[in-house]
């Protein structure tokens, strides 16, 4: 009789172990993909600015037609990637950001520009957008790395591949360039 | 980082029981002197606890901020300042927009309040608004935001109700033993014990009650001090550029400003101490905050920007075993400091641009109109004004109001 009680018991210890881990899991994978829906957003404010950007700058700046179009074929390029998975995503989204400061490196030599109002609320959303892009990205990659390591390292790993939870990718940025400088400067 | 809100947690809550422990001898001290029955004396400590903890949940954070006649502001009011803190936000994964407030006052601070993550607010005084730039900005709210990411901001508050528990009943037990027993006319001594073992009593008692207050404040201010590293910390982890709130802090440190609206129970809340006075340093025990100094040295030794790089700086200036974060925490991940930026950076608004943007602030929330002249002047029309048209008093053109 003892020894039914002591197997119902463990039985039971294990079905507990089981669910806490399914959950957290659960818990963790929503919070990755909370965290991808936060980038999404961001990038998508991005698209929506850029062409309110370059329709303010085309009027002062005459002779950055090439600049202009870069920026703008680049986020149409962006944009039409954009259902991609995180890698081939983070590739487009990086081009944009250095046509994007190729563009505001040129916006120095245009004082007239620079005293605009419009322009100026425009550089701070576009500022602003450019850090939440990245600290959507460092928060995104944060919870993957935690999600990741749940679903490889023993014991819930063993939970991880009965139920089917599979490791997730990075959003890392490839371009050099935009690593160095992840916050936009209007120079 | 989420292992440390946890273990953090369990040694916030020891400290609390200590002071929990602290309201239980009084309200038993109270009741064995005063009724002969110490579990009178618990029920009033305890009924006495409940009605401020409750106002202090449900109430706290309003009262906080309308006692330091904070004002709301929305994105508009000031895009930047709504900017950096959304910034935050999605550094730090909290999941609902906290609300901001300005304190329309010259003296630099800010504080966050609200029960929970999902309920909290950030206030910044108009002072610090227009003296930092938008890195520091960004260092000094993200310190705000870890603090109530770790939750820090129920436990100070529940903590200091606690404090003002004992402190309370300490006082008005202690006064009315001193007056009492002085008159002899409390206390008809029907344990018949006589006058030897009740003076024994009153003295213990009284000792303690004297006591207890200033060791309830002791640990009070060891929890405070504890977040106070622990934020900073965070705050370096999530903007990864320590530099920002060093620089921030460095500003604050040079101020001498008190805060007009903030008193003993709310100077936890504050970033800084806001009764500091200059030249004083903070001695260890007696403070809600460390020095700024020690916190600026600290931020400015990191390697990185994770909680071992935060918690190997820390030993490195405290030459001892301990560091300032849990272990568990300390996971060996490399975080890079972002590249160095540079103070003012081109294409951000100077120190009188902000000083300017932020008087249109305050003068909006006020409920005060502003017409700019065409001579550059311009005229604030405050609420109650009931002519239909201005006169600008510089260059004399009319304008409707």
């Amino acid at each position: 009789m003892l020894a039914v009680y002591i197997i119902i018991g463990i039985v039971v210890v294990l079905a507990i172990i089981f669910i806490a881990t399914y959950n957290g899991l659960v818990r963790r994978r929503n919070q990755v993909q909370n965290a991808w829906a936060q980038i999404d957003v961001q990038l998508k404010r991005r698209y929506d600015l850029i062409p309110n950007l370059v329709e303010t700058a085309k009027g002062y700046m005459k002779h950055e037609r090439e600049t202009l179009e870069a920026v703008t074929n680049a986020r149409n390029l962006a944009q039409q990637v954009s259902s991609a998975g995180a890698g081939e995503r983070a590739k487009a989204e990086g081009e944009l950001s250095s046509a994007l400061s190729r563009l505001l490196a040129v916006v120095e030599n245009y004082p007239d520009l620079k005293a605009n109002q419009n322009f100026l609320a425009l550089q701070e959303e576009l500022t602003s957008t450019e850090n939440k892009i990245s600290f959507s990205r460092q928060y995104y990659n944060d919870s993957v790395l935690r999600y990741n390591n749940q679903t490889q390292m023993f014991p819930s790993s063993i939970v991880a591949s009965m139920t089917g939870f599979k490791p997730t990718e990075f959003f890392e940025v490839t371009l050099a360039a935009e690593r160095e400088a992840p916050k936009v400067s209007f120079t | 980082m989420w292992e440390q809100i946890r273990s953090n947690q369990i040694r916030s809550v020891v400290l609390t029981i200590g002071m929990g422990a602290l309201l239980i001898l009084i309200g038993y001290l109270i009741g064995l002197y005063f009724f002969d029955n110490a579990a009178a004396g618990l029920i009033i400590a305890i009924l006495v606890w409940a009605v401020l903890s409750l106002i202090g949940y449900f109430q706290g954070d309003n009262i906080l901020l309308s006692m330091s006649r904070a004002k709301k502001i929305r994105r508009d009011d000031h895009p930047r300042l709504y900017n950096v803190v959304e910034e935050m936000k999605i550094a730090s994964g909290l999941e609902r927009m906290p609300d901001i407030y300005i304190i329309d006052d010259p003296a630099l601070n800010a504080f966050a309040t609200g029960r929970d993550p999902n309920r909290a607010s950030v206030a910044i005084t108009s002072g610090l608004l227009q003296k930092l730039n938008r890195d520091e900005l960004q260092g000094v709210i993200a310190h705000e935001i870890s603090h109530i990411k770790n939750r820090d901001v129920l436990l100070m508050a529940m903590c200091s109700i606690l404090l003002g528990t004992i402190v309370i009943l300490a006082w008005y037990g202690s006064r009315i033993m001193i007056f009492g027993s002085m008159t002899g006319s409390r206390r008809s001594s029907s344990s018949g014990g006589g006058g030897q073992g009740q003076i024994i009593i009153l003295i213990v008692a009284l000792a303690f009650m004297i006591l207890a207050p200033i060791m309830a404040q002791l640990i009070y201010f060891a929890v405070s001090r504890k977040r106070e590293y622990l934020a900073d910390a965070s705050a370096a982890l999530y903007t990864r550029y320590p530099e920002g709130l060093a620089s921030a802090l460095e500003k604050l440190g040079a101020s001498t400003g008190q805060l007009k609206s903030a008193n003993k129970a709310t100077a936890p809340m504050y970033i800084v101490n806001p009764f500091r006075k200059k030249g004083i340093k903070a001695s260890d025990l007696s403070s809600t905050h460390p020095p700024i100094s020690e916190r600026i040295r600290i931020l400015r030794a990191m390697a990185g920007a994770s909680f071992a790089d935060y918690d190997q700086a820390y030993r490195q200036m405290h030459q001892q075993g301990k560091g300032v974060i849990p272990a568990t925490s300390l996971a060996a991940e490399t975080v890079p400091i972002a590249a160095t930026k540079l103070e003012g950076e081109r294409g951000e608004p100077d120190q009188i641009q902000r000083a300017r943007e932020t008087s249109d602030v305050m003068w909006r929330l006020n409920n005060y109109t502003t017409i700019t002249c065409d001579c550059g002047a311009k005229l604030r029309v405050p609420p109650k004004f009931k002519e239909s048209t201005v006169q600008c008093p510089h260059c004399g053109r009319t304008h409707q109001v």
